[in-house]
């Protein structure tokens, strides 16, 4: 008798075509992108053969752009104009950048998230990411010879919600269809663990260019998952060439210096100190505007006590991730190393003595993480074979909650929550007769709304009037799987219901991408008409495919009924499909998108019985 | 298989329990319970729908969270029990029931005089070890009320006493975290 086949959820039955997915690493420092090729994860290199992606934009007055080497090299000549590092900028206001003294660029204070003034306008850290991803995106469409069916971004484990959101914004731009933003140290986790097949608890180490990460991971039969992380997301290597750059700066008894003076002594800095891990000491000479000549050399031993605290400033966070984790350093079992500045013996050796265990090594520091999110993009893709299951649950980083009397910070999901997560939390009004009240979303640890970040203001309106403390209002979080959030507010004591849902959007809202949009086709001579009906036609064909996939492996679980109207609701799209409507499609997938709910709630209930049912019979 | 049958089975307003087919005790197999909730999401989880249409990928977001949250409150013991005894009909009332025997509160008060007089990382282990000692002790007894002696309304006693530990344990992490800077 032959045997029924019964597959996975989420692939599909018949063999399909490849999607072409990749893993983009969107660093401070340099960017690369990774796909899965005859189940190998590779990083895709430019037409040089480089495999890294220096992310450096710079901005000419002709509206043109240069991006990665030729912009890395040119840094010292339009340093006003020549973006670097400009990750330290996403999601974040200019009060909260670090070192606005020594950076050359013209700053825009926008409510939200910082602007930079260049030669060819204001721009948003947001529009600069994009022109990196751009090139990314344009690198693996020639490489792999077709369309990028979807990306996963990866962002530091500590990254909040603004800066999460910014980075997928900076996705949407560049016109990838983002499947997920990964955390950066569970990439890592991933490549590591699948090519060691490794079990047990680990920890990450990643301290990048600008931001530092330790994640403690339980890795066993293939879940990957997180039980804790923290970091520092204004930490990184850039701040190790800082000191040396200040060093450098009172040692040869510097006057002020001009923005291109600064530029060329921080770019000879990072040399240096890259030097430094494979020489007992390093030169550092140059000739300034001025006509001054610095002339220095700098010892292991001097730079190492220069950049002392900023290595113990790593290993807080790494106690507090162990301590939320409920473990000691003896519990782990290795610790991965992450990030071009773990390269710094120094880091190495203070890593070691903490965890009492010589750190790993064995895969390249600055392509792991894309390595790790090339797989996870390929399993997203729906590309996964059979057999080769595994699963990533990973956490938030920051508490969220609200501002309540006093201005106190009311947490309603804890750090290190496994997402997605929702909670909702009941609050009411405090005056007699208040009809509205106003809601104070904020992501951070400490007790005062003043030192946490605050991420929304909105207002619930239409509370029925009532004596105070009558009301209930009801204030629900909800945190998908990229750690993103929404908010939403419900009065419902009187029957009379207002509520109200936001995503934070930090002053970039949809009206703003499309703007981007438009202004990036029509530097590209695109049309965006015909751009808006290739999307929708892709979107609705994925649809179909799925919606096949989905009858195919659990129609079983359909009335006759039921399983008509989906099917009419399919024929419809596939008939518009070829049109040229991108609305009529739109409106066919939006139809079939709620002809298909029932049967999405039966198949996942048909899935947890499916899980339960294979568990006891294990059991037995 | 009939549809109707696997809703009523894990609908979202049956008990944690039902969700991962575990006995309602306090006493849990944790592997069980582990194995149980890594199966369903692998089942469930986002990741397995990120190329599927909205109404999935919506109902895969809505049982992954109630997932996560069912097995949150099973795995810590306080939620766990306050999760059980109110399916037996029993408000543990942490908010507003505060009456504590006086040398419970007595001994509580104690803790805290050492919670301050801890000043490095050594005085915050030996309090913490000491703790979970008596959180352990504790646990037993609630073991003993809720899955033997089926004595509800003594079991939210013991609870409500886990739960003052359980704070307790909270402020030596923030006392570890104000040791870091």
């Amino acid at each position: 008798m032959a045997l029924l086949q019964i597959s996975e959820p989420g692939q599909s039955q018949a063999p399909h075509e490849h999607r072409l997915a990749v893993g983009i690493d969107l660093g401070t420092t340099n960017s690369l992108v990774a796909t899965m090729r005859s189940g190998v994860a590779t990083v895709l290199p430019d037409a040089h053969g480089r495999p890294l992606l220096p992310s450096v934009v710079r901005y000419f007055n002709n509206g043109k752009t240069e991006i990665g080497y030729a912009a890395q090299s040119h840094q010292a000549e339009d340093p006003k104009n020549t973006i670097v590092s400009v990750k330290r900028f996403m999601g974040r206001g200019l009060k909260d950048v670090a070192h606005v003294e020594s950076t050359p660029y013209d700053f825009v204070d926008a409510p939200g998230m910082v602007q930079i003034r260049t030669v060819a306008g204001v721009k948003s850290p947001v529009e600069v990411s994009a022109e990196i991803l751009k090139v990314l995106r344009e690198r693996s469409e020639l490489s792999l010879g077709g369309n990028i069916s979807g990306a996963v971004i990866t962002v530091p484990a500590y990254f909040d919600d603004a800066q999460r959101q910014a980075t997928k914004d900076a996705g949407r731009l560049a016109g990838l269809n983002v499947l997920r933003l990964l955390n950066e140290p569970t990439a890592a986790a991933i490549a590591y663990g699948l090519d060691n097949a490794a079990e047990g608890i680990y920890a990450v180490y990643d301290l990048g260019g600008g931001t530092f990460d330790i994640s403690i991971l339980k890795l066993s039969k293939g879940v990957f998952e997180v039980v804790a992380t923290s970091g520092d997301s204004m930490l990184g290597g850039d701040d190790f060439d800082q000191r040396l750059f200040c060093w450098v700066v009172e040692q040869a008894k510097l006057p002020p210096l001009g923005p291109k003076d600064m530029r060329l002594l921080q770019v000879r800095s990072r040399e240096a100190k890259e030097y430094l891990t494979f020489h007992g000491d390093a030169p550092i000479t140059a000739r300034l505007s001025t006509g001054e000549f610095v002339d220095l050399k700098i010892d292991t031993e001097t730079f190492c006590s220069i950049t002392q605290t900023l290595v113990n400033k790593t290993l807080g966070p790494v106690r507090k991730a162990l301590r939320d984790a409920g473990l000691t350093v003896d519990d782990i079992k290795g610790v991965v190393m992450v990030g071009g500045a773990t390269r710094m013996p120094q880091v190495q050796r203070s890593v070691g003595e903490f965890f009492r265990r010589a750190p790993l090594n064995n895969l390249d520091p600055d392509k792991v993480v894309a390595l790790g999110a090339a797989m996870q993009a390929n399993v997203l893709a729906g590309n996964k074979p059979q057999g080769e299951d595994w699963l990533l649950l990973d956490v938030i980083p920051l508490s969220l909650g609200i501002e309540t009397m006093g201005g106190l910070a009311e947490k309603i999901l804890p750090r290190n929550t496994t997402i997605p997560a929702a909670r909702a939390q009941e609050f009411t009004t405090f005056k007699d007769g208040q009809t509205g009240m106003s809601i104070h979303v904020v992501q951070g640890e400490r007790e005062l709304v003043a030192d946490c970040r605050s991420l929304a203001r909105f207002e619930l309106k239409g509370i029925p009037p009532m004596v105070a403390g009558a009301a209930r209002i009801r204030v629900s979080f909800q945190v998908d799987a990229d750690g993103l959030l929404s908010v939403s507010a419900k009065e419902s004591t009187s029957g009379a219901e207002a509520s109200v849902t936001v995503k934070p959007s930090y002053g970039l809202v949809d009206a703003d991408i499309e703007r981007m949009l438009r202004a990036s086709f029509e530097h590209a001579k695109e049309d965006v008409h015909s751009r808006a009906l290739t999307e929708q036609r892709v979107d609705g064909q994925r649809l179909l495919e799925a919606t096949r996939s989905a009858l195919s492996q659990d129609g079983r679980l359909l009335s006759d009924e039921q399983r008509k109207a989906i099917e009419q609701s399919m024929q419809r799209l596939e008939k518009l499909l070829p049109g040229m409507d991108h609305r009529a499609i739109k409106h066919a997938a939006d139809a079939l998108n709620k002809a298909t709910e029932d049967f999405a709630e039966q198949r996942m209930d048909a899935g947890i019985k499916r899980a339960l049912a294979g568990r006891k019979i294990g059991s037995l | 298989m009939n549809a109707g049958a696997a809703k009523a089975l894990t609908s979202p307003s049956s008990s944690h329990f039902e969700l991962f087919g575990l006995p309602a005790a306090f006493s849990i197999d944790e592997l069980m319970l582990e194995k149980a909730y890594r199966d369903i999401q692998s089942q469930v989880h986002p990741d397995r729908f990120a190329h599927a249409g909205d109404a999935e990928r919506r109902a895969s977001l809505q049982w992954t969270t109630r997932v996560n949250e069912a097995f949150q409150v099973l795995k810590n013991p306080v939620s766990r029990a306050r999760h059980l005894l109110e399916l037996h009909g029993i408000d543990v009332a942490f908010e507003t029931n505060t009456a504590m025997p006086p040398e419970f509160l007595m001994q509580q008060m104690e803790l805290r005089e050492k919670l301050e007089e801890a000043k490095d990382a050594k005085g915050l282990d030996d309090l913490r070890k000491n703790l979970l000692s008596e959180r352990r002790s504790l646990e037993t007894q609630v073991a003993q009320a809720i899955d033997s002696d089926k004595n509800y309304k003594g079991a939210a006693d013991l609870v409500r006493k886990l739960q003052f530990l359980h704070r307790f344990d909270e402020e030596i992490d923030e006392a570890y975290e104000s040791l870091d800077g």
